[in-house]
């Protein structure tokens, strides 16, 4: 016995040391050197204090590991494998889940504890949610790897962005409707703003969708840096980097959110204050989400919703008996894009300002993540990954320069400790006999 | 005419640096079929590493030839060295656990690696964009035309042509490495069975870890020439290098070694021909969509293999 545990801890200082080693090389030289910018051309400056610091965190981290978990009898962490199921499904307790939330997401304005960073905070997550379980028709439901989804967020933002502030004006300009029109702006550009992202989605799936897997991936990648490209160098028309700014605020069913006469808190005879609006925003993307997990579930049950999940399962035998598969990705990346478009709009109302700069690759990364981490084809799974994702997020507000990096390892250490996403496993929406649970590993290969 | 050649030799150098980095890309997805995004990252640490060599080396243009190429030399040995022990970390963190998971799973931590590494060397390093100054300088004239515009003289700079010439040379071992070497056969083997070959004695675990060694040793060559071709580098090189090395991989069909070198210098000519006759803002336009031309016309590639569909 004596042996053994001496081998145990030689062998754990050796692996501790071999890490050591490797920490070194790895942040020697980058966190160790840094470049100065100085008059003569570049300088050196050292910090090897912290490079000291990190490399002795990673042996003393691996030899704690190796010695009470990996290489002992009795690793410490066996009590808590009980804690955390390897395989999360709701279950039955799914039931609640959903109704809970919800009743908790509708009465969320008026808790105590919400102020107004909090429900920016909500607005903010509710969006990523929204877009998560857009995006989850394409990935989640058809199967198809869309790695350029920013696009559509991009085309109905500048959409709203571009009617409301050009087309409009111009047309009261001319005489053709009346000024009223401009409260109206946001609710008459909304569907239309979902309309052409949706053509977007089409214009793009047509010829793409013919690809398979990571090829889909790629050109869509290329296609959402192509939007964003285009966005930025056709300056007459989107302003370029300037972006667009003074884009006109939402107003509730065309009272709008002023102080004065004829404004919202004056027409319901409250007192004005700024969390009137917003308030209107978060329950304008709450109801915008709901409509999209709605439109989901509803679809699923549809003919058109059982071809997306018995392409993603098999396209060959989708195609033997007789699905148009062509058919059958584009209207999934058209409904996918327009409700990437109605975010997008809603994105442009609450800024009011937008640029190109919003629509770069990382968002789109980031609602991928969610919709991933959540696990493919969880409704659910999208609102705790969105929540976990972009509320962590922001309790890194302070260390402001290390929240990606934080971001990016929080991405990795999810997947590696949860493969499946969260919540790994769902009901089919169609059975022959008995509804049994699947896991995620049958679901979404992400085969095109 | 001289204009034409001069755009050509400019997209060769371009080109012969896209494909050094496409060669990473393409192995990778040849042994285990997925897309490493962190592979333009690498390219970019590896930039820093050969930045912060030279620094340290402390040398400047003025100092003998002999000794300049001796210097570089071992500074391309340090950056491929300790690319290579990111290469090799990011495998072991990040990719092996999901071994075998759904397919989705790797590219989102590949995604995770890629944010991670560029915000790593963002604090490690500054934002601010660092420039070197040049330390290979001169070079030929070809020819000399008189033009309405003045004297038009086609350039070969020094710099261009050390590109060129260790990338044949680079690509030559490499290729050796890949035909004779016992790691180059075991790296075949997996590529077309990784059971098989496990069973056949070939440890899989090494050689993957091996190619992505391997490859991001060529990215740190890349990024080398990158920092002495262009002189400045910031954290963010990474992402758009990469992803038009990653549409060079595709493009001379993925999976094929060959093939990526050719992607990588047509997608270096188009970006070069387009900025010099048509517009500059509009380059990687004009590389992406042709990119989706070739993907929708001839899935597989230039030089890659028609994917059979098994039932």
């Amino acid at each position: 016995m004596a042996a053994t545990t001496e081998n145990r801890v030689i062998a754990s200082l050796k692996d501790s040391l071999i890490s050591a080693v490797i920490a070194f090389a790895l942040f020697g030289p980058i966190v160790g050197l840094k470049t100065e910018t100085e008059p003569g051309g570049l300088a050196l400056s050292a910090h090897f204090g912290t490079v000291g610091v990190i490399v002795a965190i990673v042996f003393v981290g691996r030899l704690l590991l190796n010695l009470l978990v990996w290489k002992a009898d009795r690793p410490i962490t066996r009590g808590l494998s009980g804690l955390i199921p390897a395989q999360t499904s709701l279950g039955g307790f799914g039931k609640f889940v959903a109704p809970v939330a919800l009743l908790f997401a509708l009465i969320f304005p008026f808790l105590p504890i919400t102020d107004r960073y909090i429900l920016d905070l909500s607005v903010l997550v509710l969006t990523y949610v929204m877009l998560g379980w857009g995006l989850n028709i394409v990935v989640g439901l058809a199967g198809l790897l869309d790695l350029g989804y920013v696009a559509f967020y991009a085309v109905g933002a500048y959409s709203y962005a571009l009617l409301s502030t050009k087309f409009f004006p111009m047309l009261v300009e001319m005489g053709y409707v009346g000024g009223g029109i401009m409260d109206w702006a946001f609710w008459i550009c909304l569907p239309l703003a979902g309309i052409l992202a949706a053509f977007w989605g089409i214009i793009l799936g047509f010829p793409v969708l013919r690809l398979r897997g990571d090829y889909l991936a790629i050109v869509t990648l290329a296609f959402g840096e192509i939007v964003r490209i285009v966005l930025l160098n056709w300056y007459w028309f989107t302003g370029g980097p300037d972006g667009i700014s003074r884009i006109p605020r939402p107003s509730f069913f065309g009272i709008p959110f002023s102080r004065g006469e004829g404004g919202f808190a004056d027409t319901f005879n409250l007192d004005y204050s700024s969390m009137q609006r917003i308030v209107f925003f978060y329950y304008l993307i709450l109801a915008l989400a709901l409509l999209t997990n709605l439109v989901t579930l509803r679809l699923r049950r549809l003919p058109i919703g059982r071809a997306w999940e018995a392409l993603r399962e098999d396209e060959i035998a989708c195609r033997s008996l007789g699905i148009n598969t062509t058919n059958t990705k584009l209207t999934a990346f058209a409904i996918g894009a327009m409700f990437g478009g109605f975010a997008g709009s809603f994105f442009a109302t609450r800024q009011g300002f937008i640029s190109p700069e919003s629509f770069t690759f990382i968002e789109s990364a980031v609602i991928l993540a969610i919709v991933v981490l959540g696990g493919l084809g969880s409704q659910i799974g999208v609102v705790i990954a969105a929540v976990v994702m972009i509320g962590g997020f922001e309790i890194f507000r302070q260390a402001e320069e290390f929240r990606m990096l934080i971001f990016g390892l929080l991405m990795v250490f999810i997947m590696v400790w949860r493969p499946r996403g969260l919540i790994s496993s769902r009901k089919p929406s169609i059975g022959l006999h008995s509804r049994k649970a699947i896991g995620a590993e049958n679901v979404a290969q992400g085969q095109g | 005419m001289e204009y034409f050649l001069q755009q050509l030799i400019n997209g060769l150098t371009l080109g012969s640096i896209y494909g050094l980095i496409a060669i990473g890309y393409t192995m990778v997805y040849g042994i285990i079929g997925m897309i490493n995004f962190a592979h333009g990252d690498i390219f970019m640490v590896g930039a820093f590493i050969a930045l912060i060599a030279i620094t340290a080396l402390g040398f400047v243009a003025s100092t003998g030839i002999g000794l300049i190429i001796l210097a570089l030399m071992l500074v391309l040995v340090i950056s491929m060295l300790f690319a290579a022990v990111y290469g090799w970390t990011v495998e072991r963190l990040a990719y092996r656990p999901l071994r075998g998971s759904f397919r989705l799973a790797p590219l989102i931590t590949a995604i995770g690696m890629s944010i991670a590494l560029q915000n790593y060397v963002q604090i490690a390093q500054g934002a601010r964009v660092k420039p070197l100054q040049p330390i290979i300088t001169g070079g030929y004239t070809i020819t000399e035309t008189m033009t309405e515009n003045g004297l038009f003289a086609v350039q070969l700079s020094n710099i261009q042509i050390l590109i060129i010439v260790t990338t044949v040379i680079l690509m030559t071992l490499f290729s050796l490495l890949i035909a004779k070497t016992s790691l180059g056969r075991s790296q075949r083997a997996c590529e077309q069975d990784r059971k098989m070959a496990a069973l056949l004695g070939v440890n899989v675990d090494r050689t993957i870890s091996l190619t992505f060694v391997v490859g991001a040793a060529l990215a740190a060559v890349a990024g080398l020439m990158f920092l002495l071709y262009y002189g400045v580098i910031d954290f963010y090189i990474g992402f758009v290098a990469g992803v038009k090395a990653f549409t060079a991989a595709v493009l001379g069909g993925i999976g094929s070694l060959p093939g990526a070198m050719l992607g990588g210098l047509l997608i270096g000519l188009i970006e070069t021909f387009w900025s010099g006759y048509f517009t500059v803002e509009y380059k990687d336009v004009a590389a992406f969509s042709i990119l989706a031309i070739v993907l929708i016309f001839m899935p597989s590639g230039l030089l890659g293999k028609p994917e059979v569909e098994k039932v």
